[in-house]
């Protein structure tokens, strides 16, 4: 049970998807960092990347990898005009009613979604949909690896921005001392709306990395948004280093669980996780106390 | 005329027109749309009590309608109990339940938004667990069978469900009016407004919440009994998936929270627009919810208080505008 040979492949699969995962969570983690809400669309905003990713793909034959930049400026697009138009003036000052804006746009992604595709679980096909790599004993999927890496270069991208640029530093201002930012001319509105955009531009780069060696339906966003914010609670909410570790670590999680326990029952070590963080170390592993 | 008897008398007065419904019309589209609008505004009553009046956002509330399905039918089906005797016990299981995650949360002081991730990640646990033991059937779901009888909670008629029905939900609103007028429904409020000041002058907010989400369980659970007598059939995904919770949340949100009326008309409101809505654009997948999620967008911008407090907002633009 405890063989080598099926433990090391089975750490190395949960390591690769925990970069995706990771990405994920990044985006998720950088809004509440700057906003201080939590974003419920984010798994169904998740889906409706992929399917852009799937659309473009078996519409106009343009490579996942290849769709990065356009995924990653539509996503950005749609979360700048989202925070803009419809979540800040529904906020009224209260994080409950965020939560429930986010809820009702969740809500009516994943069902106009269910209107246009229908319910079927798609997949696309490409040339190295199939191939794997030898790493030591283990045999990885290429797609995982290529994810691994776009996910690590991405999120290193992230933290540039953030630590070297002037929107960066524009945006940790705003999520320190929003008055104290505005003083010093500082749009804060607009510096919202880019951090939410942003927010959901790693998810189009997630989405580039994930749909050749996954699949999309309407709902495929609800596995990730509660995966999501196990990652983010657990490795502290608004840490970006707590982010990327928290993302590989309950990448083994998931895929320990599956060997140990299958399919379905292992999903449970997640969400184990996720209720004993939030109620013994809800700061996280990293975040500071609230 | 008091308070309290101003809204007993709304009470009894909304459960004798709707139950003439039922002698005036023998119409099954009529009954069945009279049971589901009454389900609907039982759920979302149930969350209004913890929601609303406690002021706990849950969005997993869905845990208590499956645990209240689940052990209707596990106990008629593999305990052999009769659906009457089933009822209360399955109201019981709800009940622990909700004592054991509200112990949990509130103890380590969980809110807000936490709070509304740590339900929705319990009822997944719990789905999780039903499609993976076998006593609940797994994926494959509990059936009851059809004996149609009185003994057995199974009407022959739409009729008997709808007169149930209406008993749980006249139930729910005489819960409701007693948070509205009694000692534990200040309490509730008051630490809904400002836990610390409740605390201050001698509030114990853990126990008032655990109450408060005890009490909104055992309405949840009944509504999943009533599910399982009516449908006969529950599986993991209809009992603990997120369906149930966003249905009772969005109504008790929509019609507005922490009011006595407030989640009746917004389950009414919102099955009319489902109702409406099926008409006319027929059995397209998803349309309903997409106008759900378009009116809680639309309700929470607008009217944060709900279509209950509507008057108040008409009222308080008039002064404003006056003044």
């Amino acid at each position: 049970m405890f063989e080598l040979s099926i433990l090391i492949p089975s750490i190395l699969n949960g390591v690769t998807t925990g970069g995706v995962y990771a990405l994920i969570a990044l985006g998720l983690t950088l809004i509440y960092g700057v906003l201080h809400i939590i974003n419920f669309a984010h798994g169904a905003a998740l889906m409706l990347a992929l399917y852009g990713v799937y659309s473009l793909k078996v519409h106009l034959g343009i490579d996942p990898y290849l769709a990065l930049p356009i995924m990653v400026l539509g996503m950005f697009a749609l979360g700048y005009v989202l925070q803009r138009s419809i979540i800040n003036r529904a906020s009224h000052g209260k994080d409950e009613n965020i939560l429930l804006v986010t809820l009702g746009l969740s809500i009516m992604m994943e069902n106009v979604a269910l209107l246009v595709f229908k319910s079927d679980t798609r997949t696309i096909e490409t040339a190295y949909t199939l191939s794997t790599v030898a790493l030591g004993p283990a045999m990885i999927a290429l797609p995982k690896l290529v994810a691994f890496a776009g996910a690590l270069l991405v999120s290193g991208l992230l933290l540039w921005i953030m630590h070297a640029t002037d929107l960066g530093r524009a945006i940790r201002a705003v999520a320190k001392e929003k008055h104290g930012a505005k003083l010093m001319g500082i749009d804060v509105d607009h510096v919202y709306a880019l951090s939410f955009g942003i927010g959901l531009a790693c998810l189009g780069a997630a989405a580039c990395f994930l749909m050749p060696a996954f699949y999309v339906n309407p709902m495929v966003g609800n596995g990730f948004v509660l995966v999501a914010f196990t990652i983010v609670v657990l490795g502290g909410m608004g840490s970006f280093a707590g982010a990327l570790l928290g993302g590989v670590l309950i990448g083994v999680v998931e895929s320990l669980g599956g060997l140990y326990l299958g399919e379905s029952l292992g999903q449970i070590g997640i969400f184990a996780i996720f209720i004993v963080v939030l109620l013994f170390r809800p700061q996280g592993l990293f975040g500071a106390k609230a | 005329m008091s308070l309290v008897q101003k809204d007993l008398l709304g009470i009894a007065v909304f459960a004798a027109l709707c139950a003439c419904v039922p002698v005036l019309s023998d119409s099954g589209v009529v009954l069945n749309f009279l049971m589901m609008a009454l389900y609907a505004a039982l759920l979302a009553q149930a969350w209004n009590v913890l929601g609303g009046f406690g002021g706990q956002f849950s969005f997993g509330h869905a845990l208590f309608f499956g645990t209240g399905a689940y052990s209707q039918a596990i106990f008629q089906l593999q305990w052999g109990l009769n659906a009457w005797l089933a009822f209360p016990l399955a109201i019981a299981m709800s009940t622990g339940v909700a004592v054991l995650v509200g112990a949990l949360s509130f103890r380590y002081g969980l809110k807000g938004s936490y709070f509304a991730l740590v339900t929705l990640a319990f009822a997944e646990v719990f789905r999780i667990l039903a499609l993976s033991v076998p006593f609940t059937g797994a994926g494959v779901g509990l059936m009851l069978p059809l004996q149609e009888s009185f003994a057995n909670m199974q009407f022959s008629s739409r009729k008997g469900f709808v007169y149930l029905m209406l008993g749980l939900v006249s139930v729910a609103l005489l819960a409701t009016c007693w948070l509205r007028h009694s000692r534990f429904g200040a309490y509730l409020q008051a630490v809904r407004d400002n836990e610390d000041a409740a605390r201050a002058i001698g509030v114990n907010p853990f126990a008032v919440k655990l109450g408060g989400i005890a009490l909104s369980a055992a309405l949840m659970g009944a509504a999943g009994v009533f599910y399982v007598q009516v449908f006969q059939y529950i599986d993991p995904g209809l009992a603990y998936g997120p369906g149930t919770s966003v249905e009772a949340l969005v109504a008790a949100i929509v019609g507005g929270m922490g009011t006595l009326w407030g989640p009746v008309l917004g389950a009414l409101a919102l099955h009319t627009l489902a109702d409406l809505t099926r008409n006319l654009f027929g059995q397209l997948p998803g349309i309903n919810m997409v106008i759900y999620g378009l009116v809680l967008v639309l309700i929470v911008t607008f009217l944060p208080r709900g279509i209950a407090g509507f008057g108040q907002a008409v009222r308080a633009w008039r002064h404003n505008k006056n003044g």
